[in-house]
């Protein structure tokens, strides 16, 4: 177990544990987290999790560990790591399960007292519009050769079918669409898990929530993300469902034989990986961004359907109703990026797993209107608490891969939140503090609860402080869909 | 032969012991839909068989139990009853002892300890879910051990919901 006494402090929000600490790290950790955070993990694996990390193949620089920061399985959730392209290696395991899962943000002009009369009948039309809970299937229905086109081109078959507009794609990462997808490397398990389910929510932690601008930070950005103080927008949470879970679990099981072959070893079998430049780790490469093209296409299909249900209760009601993108960024991926590393700029591999990515201004591939502000980094809290709107920095792209945290951070277990919060006292609570609530299941919602969470505010203080990113707004919600 | 619910931060885990490795398996598997909270339709048994060949038991594990996901997402089946059998064909015997030389990995200490190459064969009778509380997602190989105790055989395995 690691103590605090093993971590080296560098500020108030900055932490190393060094490479001396375990033999087979190859690198250090670098940990963004006031000592407050960190005591909330010290007796979970976390940083453990986080120093196997270090154990993979061709890392360069530090893995970077956030401050919403929880133990995960195999690598820690909030972790960043980056090996050398191409001769190191990637991991599956580091990038998630559920590939992509992301947030997208649509903002509004429709004021908050306009719209309360109209809450409750939002909150029922989005309920029916954007399919949440287990087993339920998404909103369009796709053959296996449909599919294969969406894996290929994400938002980009979004748009070729209506479901999309130009600026949705640009103000998506990557327009919405990864280059490389491979689609023949996604199962044919993986495709009909996926083939039901484009177009739905999920379970588990995945929401469509609306929100009220509450505060704005920094009015100049602000103005340039589209955000009004006191006007609606809508934070819509899921990944790549079924799809991208499946694509997860064949990797992790044909890389066991793999990292033997190659000898790699490693202190956790979910860990494993494959040199970016082999025949596997190719492969997985393939299917990594043909699943992360399903759960950009997934996104923008909820975004038509909230869009149509705002159409349907405020269309004729009320001016500025339209629902405008904001971005769509993931916090599950792996990319091929440039960093500079000591005084060089290097491609390389960034895994991101529960951590954003926050490029600074200037960076490649924001849109033109973005390029001064650096990028939009969403940041939802936990049900029933703030969600933040940040910008990245150029302080992130140089000291966490271009990265930020990605939420509140679960603190207790599952487990617990079941046995100690009751779904219908939550629901009760929830709706007594103006917040309507719609969800499929009441253990479900007990587990989401918000005090199973750290709180957002102190990590988005951290980040801020630590200047791996910087205040834009606050939003306070006021509907959540959750499955 | 029992399993447990044991605290993860993020996801779910479960304690699972047995006997012997047939149970064992069995029992995760009945540990797992206690855990989703899976409720099964009356009438007719549907009846579902499982094969795979893996390096090792814990490969096997995470297949057989993947194999259930894949179930209940797609046909929304799950089993309640369970054939396992386990068949060790480059085994001199169907001992489950460690073989030497394989256990522990160096600088690692005891990681990637594996049994000897198996087989697992598992006849599943199930129905229709009916109600389910919460969905796997997937089962994870994190700190996945089998482990021979007084018990018999012993599990700890976390699960992505």
């Amino acid at each position: 177990m690691i103590r605090l006494q093993d971590l080296i402090k560098i500020s108030n929000h900055e932490w190393e544990i060094p490479q001396s600490y375990r033999k087979d790290m190859r690198v250090p950790v670098h940990i963004f987290a006031t000592q407050e955070l960190l005591e909330q993990v010290m007796d979970d694996k976390s940083l453990e999790q986080a120093v196997n990390a270090t154990t993979l193949p061709g890392l360069v620089g530090h893995v970077v560990v956030m401050p919403d920061m929880h133990q995960g399985y195999g690598f820690p959730i909030g972790g960043v790591a980056a090996t050398k392209f191409p001769q190191g290696v990637v991991s599956p395991g580091a990038i998630g399960y559920d590939i992509n899962c992301g947030v997208r943000l649509l903002a509004s002009s429709i004021e908050l007292e306009a719209a309360l009369p109209h809450l409750d009948s939002l909150a029922t039309m989005l309920n029916k519009y954007c399919p949440s809970g287990v087993g339920v299937k998404g909103v369009v229905r796709v053959n296996v050769p449909e599919l294969e086109r969406v894996l290929r081109e994400g938002s980009r078959w979004a748009l070729k079918n209506g479901y999309a507009s130009e600026q949705d794609l640009a103000r998506t990462e990557e327009g919405g669409c990864l280059e490389g997808a491979d689609p023949a490397k996604v199962s044919d398990r993986a495709k009909q898990r996926g083939r039901q389910q484009i177009g739905s929510v999920g379970a588990g932690n995945h929401f469509v929530e609306v929100d009220v601008v509450e505060s704005i930070f920094d009015p100049e950005t602000a103005a340039v993300f589209g955000l009004r103080a006191g006007c609606l927008a809508v934070q819509i949470h899921c990944g790549s469902r079924g799809l991208g879970h499946q694509v997860c679990t064949d990797y992790v099981q044909e890389l066991q034989a793999v990292v033997r072959r190659y000898g790699i070893e490693l202190p956790d079998r979910e860990l494993v990986c494959a040199p970016m430049d082999s025949p596997e780790g190719q492969a997985y490469l393939g299917a990594m961004r043909a699943a992360a093209n399903f759960a950009f296409a997934n996104r923008q299909l909820l975004a038509h359907s909230a869009r149509r249900a705002f159409e349907e209760i405020f269309a004729g009601k009320m001016k500025g109703w339209e629902l405008r993108q904001v971005y769509d960024i993931a916090h599950n991926m792996g990319k091929i990026e440039t960093h500079e590393v000591d005084g060089e700029r290097l491609k390389v591999c960034v895994h991101r797993k529960g951590a954003t990515r926050a490029f600074g201004p200037g960076a490649p591939g924001l849109p033109p209107e973005y390029q001064k502000t650096g990028q939009p980094v969403l940041v939802p809290g936990s049900m029933g608490t703030a969600s933040w709107v940040l910008a990245g920095t150029e302080s992130s792209m140089l000291r966490a891969w271009g990265s930020t945290c990605h939420g509140a951070g679960r603190t207790m277990s599952r487990a617990k939140a079941k046995h100690e919060i009751r779904g219908d006292d939550l629901r009760r609570e929830l709706e007594g503090r103006g917040i309507k609530v719609r969800a499929g299941s009441m253990p479900g919602l007990a587990e989401e609860a918000p005090s199973a969470y750290k709180d957002v505010d102190a990590v988005v203080e951290t980040v801020t402080a630590a200047n791996i990113a910087r205040k834009v707004a606050r939003l306070r919600p006021v509907a959540v869909i959750k499955g | 032969v029992g399993f447990e619910e044991i605290a993860h931060t993020a996801d779910w885990a479960l304690h699972v012991w047995a006997d012997n490795l047939e149970g064992l398996f069995a029992e995760a598997a009945r540990g797992m839909n206690a855990l989703s909270g899976a409720k099964l339709a009356e009438g007719p048994k549907v009846k579902r068989s499982f094969e795979a060949e893996s390096p090792d038991a814990e490969s096997l594990l995470v297949a057989f139990l993947s194999e259930l996901v894949y179930y209940a997402e797609k046909e929304n089946l799950a089993f309640d009853h369970y054939n396992v059998q386990t068949a060790c064909p480059a085994c001199a015997s169907a001992a489950l002892a460690w073989p030497p030389g394989q256990a522990g990995t160096g600088e690692h200490g005891e990681g990637f300890k594996q049994l000897n190459v198996r087989t697992l064969k598992v006849e599943m009778e199930g129905g229709k879910i009916v109600s389910l509380n919460k969905s796997i997602k997937a089962v994870t190989y994190h700190n996945l051990q089998i482990q021979q105790t007084a018990r018999g055989y012993e599990v700890e395995i976390v699960f992505d919901v």
